[in-house]
């Protein structure tokens, strides 16, 4: 069905009038993650009056201005605290957040750890490119070691972030990570996860040639993006190579980022236990007489 | 389920009319009865039995209670559910209130309303957390980056904690603005009587709703209904779309940082919406000051001893008065000015070491001596004391 989806026609329904050309530079996958997002809304058929969107700072954040939405573009790093109270007001509204890797797992981690364990009933669409791109190229929780940048200009030697390792250990409903290249998988996930009546995470591998690829010597975008096929595996076949292959076959592996689906589950969501818990206190005092407190 | 004030389930909740209860508990019932249906907060002394109190009352009454992970996450989520449709409010004291101050900031850019309770400590850093002060007389005006007004509302009494909450409601929805209750540890804390308005003896603002055509609304402009700078509000989820950001933006909300007119612009009137109505805004008590020569002007807790004090030097012949300001922000520029034209002294008793002392002399007139009566430490100043002031000064 996505194939026969005209492009056109999405741009036009979804793309917020007056807003582009947007920010994004060359070769940057950012574009890619709300084209995505666009098909699995129509495969959905989500009623867009209906759907808040909510995004911190940074790059990535920058995406709820271009969709024709409501969207709440938030303060650094806090985009999944404010979804939690447009969720709270509103639990019939779908609340979609972009957020980035530094905003979402750097300033914002506390909000991100809490917002996944209470399970709110949310979809975050976390770009990772491993790079505070908008301020210029200064080095993000998710850099891999070595990694040059303009705030690590001898080379990272910090270990980094596990976004989805993170979500899956807080119990999070949902949780999933694709390069961004590849359109099905993203497009698959995203509706699963809005599906979901959960917390659910979709982090996608984005890459920023102009902060982290140039820095890093990543070459020119066909061969940064050749970098992605080459560094990242399916989780499948990472499990099979680590229980069954060689130590050649393992070392391969090793450093590469697992991609797929981690967490698939189906649980209330916070709003939904929160709403149970009320009806049980409002039947226990509809049963009571009058009576003060 | 979404909430719905419900005035009988609400009065069944608040219970007796008449109590004895904290000033904590008494803003707690102010926002219940404003129609508050979102609380998030995070505990912090003295002002835990805010949330307390709502975290026990508001499911009862279908509204959403959430202990947020710290300070800057539950007035995240007290904007985000304000925009989502609820009356929300928060608590908290310094310590938390300076972490808000970058979301108070989103909240004034935004034009969102909410209510933040702040039981104020003193500082800086961790303080005296048990004991009352009154740090933040300041902070809520200038604490946040750039250009703003604030409005902020300082009880002296338990009873002012519910009703200048909800007049903190009604302020917040008339001008779309985050407005601060500033009570002090020891107001908090205080049990005295408490006696709960009826449906007919309040007045609730409501925020006025979008309604205009949605290819024509601007969400950030004048309001286009009314002769009016605080645009009618277009809750997420009713169709307007509305792109909402702390970026610097034009009428339409869309980010315009790189021009200088759409700053000035948006700027000016978030600022003038609220000291246009200055006089409107200003809510002060005056005690004894007709024939006064000198006068107290002092808020919070600090009015009482004030008020004995009065009384004292009135007994002992002195034509002392007292100002109460209720709103300090908008400062009430032109009641200063009145005042210090018509006394020679004004002593102003403040739990800091001199905070408000500041803008009553910038706003009283040469000629007119302003002193400050200082008492920090997490005690009240003695009613003898602020005699002293007085017999110091005569």
């Amino acid at each position: 069905m996505t194939a026969m989806i005209d492009a056109e026609r999405l741009r036009k329904k979804y793309l917020r009038d007056g807003m582009l050309p947007t920010i994004f530079c060359n070769g940057c996958g950012h574009g890619a993650a709300f084209d995505y997002a666009f098909r699995a809304f129509e495969e959905l058929g989500l009623d867009m009056d209906k759907v808040a969107l909510a995004s911190g700072i940074g790059c990535s954040s920058r995406i709820p201005g271009y969709i024709n939405a409501d969207g709440l573009h938030t303060a650094h790093g806090r985009a999944l605290a404010f979804a939690t109270g447009i969720k709270a007001a509103n639990p019939d509204l779908t609340i979609v957040v972009f957020t980035g890797d530094g905003d979402c797992t750097g300033i914002g981690g506390n909000h991100f750890i809490h917002a996944a364990r209470r399970n709110i009933d949310m979809t975050v669409i976390l770009l990772n490119n491993f790079i505070y791109g908008m301020t210029g190229g200064q080095l993000a929780p998710t850099a891999p070691i070595g990694s040059i940048s303009t705030t690590s200009p001898y080379g990272n030697i910090e270990q980094a972030f596990n976004i989805c390792e993170l979500a899956k250990a807080l119990g999070a409903a949902y949780v999933a990570r694709w390069p961004i290249f590849h359109p099905y998988q993203p497009i698959k996930s995203i509706k699963e996860g809005i599906q979901n009546k959960g917390f659910s995470l979709i982090e996608l591998l984005s890459p920023c040639p102009t902060a982290y690829g140039r820095r890093n010597k990543l070459g020119e975008i066909d061969s940064l993006w050749k970098w992605y096929e080459d560094n990242t595996i399916l989780i499948e076949d990472y499990e099979k190579a680590m229980d069954y292959g060689t130590e050649e076959e393992k070392e391969a592996v090793r450093g590469k980022f697992q991609v797929g689906v981690f967490q698939n589950v189906q649980k209330p969501g916070f709003f939904e236990e929160y709403d149970k818990l009320v009806q049980r206190i409002i039947a226990k005092e509809d049963e009571r007489k009058g009576g003060a407190e | 389920m979404r909430y719905e004030r419900d005035p009988a389930r609400i009065r069944k909740v608040l219970g007796d009319k008449v109590q004895f209860v904290q000033g904590d508990m008494a803003a707690a019932y102010g926002g219940l009865l404003a129609g508050c249906s979102f609380f998030g907060g995070y505990p912090i002394t003295p002002a835990s039995e805010v949330a307390e109190g709502i975290a026990r009352m508001l499911p009862r009454v279908k509204g959403t209670f959430i202990q947020m992970e710290d300070e800057i996450g539950s007035l995240a989520a007290v904007i985000g559910a304000a925009w989502g449709g609820a009356k929300a409010m928060t608590s908290t004291s310094g310590p938390g209130f300076s972490l808000m101050m970058e979301n108070y900031g989103y909240a004034i850019m935004t034009e969102t309303p909410c209510v933040i309770v702040n039981v104020q400590r003193t500082g800086p850093s961790t303080g005296q957390p048990t004991l009352g002060a009154q740090g933040d007389m300041m902070q809520v005006r200038w604490g946040t980056h750039g250009d703003v007004e604030a409005i902020a509302l300082a009880p002296s009494t338990v009873q002012e904690c519910l009703d200048l909450t909800i007049e903190a409601f009604n302020l917040s929805e008339k001008y779309r603005h985050p407005v601060c209750l500033m009570a002090d540890g020891e107001i908090g804390h205080l049990r005295e009587k408490l006696v709960i308005p009826d449906e007919d003896e309040m007045t609730l603002i409501e925020r006025v709703p979008a309604t205009i055509d949605k290819d024509k609304f601007l969400p950030f402009g004048n309001s286009q209904t009314r002769d009016n700078k605080v645009p009618d509000f277009p809750t997420f989820g009713t169709g307007y779309r509305t792109y909402v950001t702390g970026l610097t933006h034009n009428k339409k909300g869309f980010p315009a940082t790189d021009k200088q007119r759409d700053h000035e612009e948006l700027i000016t009137r978030l600022v003038t919406k609220i000291s246009d109505d200055r006089e409107k805004l200003t809510n002060v008590e005056r005690v004894e000051l007709d024939d006064a020569e000198t006068a107290f002007v002092t808020y919070g807790a600090s009015a009482r001893p004030t008020e004995s004090a009065v009384a004292t030097a009135r007994k002992n012949g002195m034509k002392v008065g007292m100002l109460r300001l209720k709103t300090v922000w908008p400062f009430p520029r032109r009641t200063i000015e009145e005042l210090s034209k018509k006394v020679n002294k004004i002593i102003v008793p403040e739990m800091n070491l001199g905070q408000i002392v500041h803008s009553v002399r910038e706003y009283s007139c040469d000629g007119c001596e302003v002193t400050l009566a200082p008492k920090v430490g997490g005690e009240m100043h003695l009613p003898d004391e602020l005699f002293g002031y007085l017999e110091a000064r005569k």
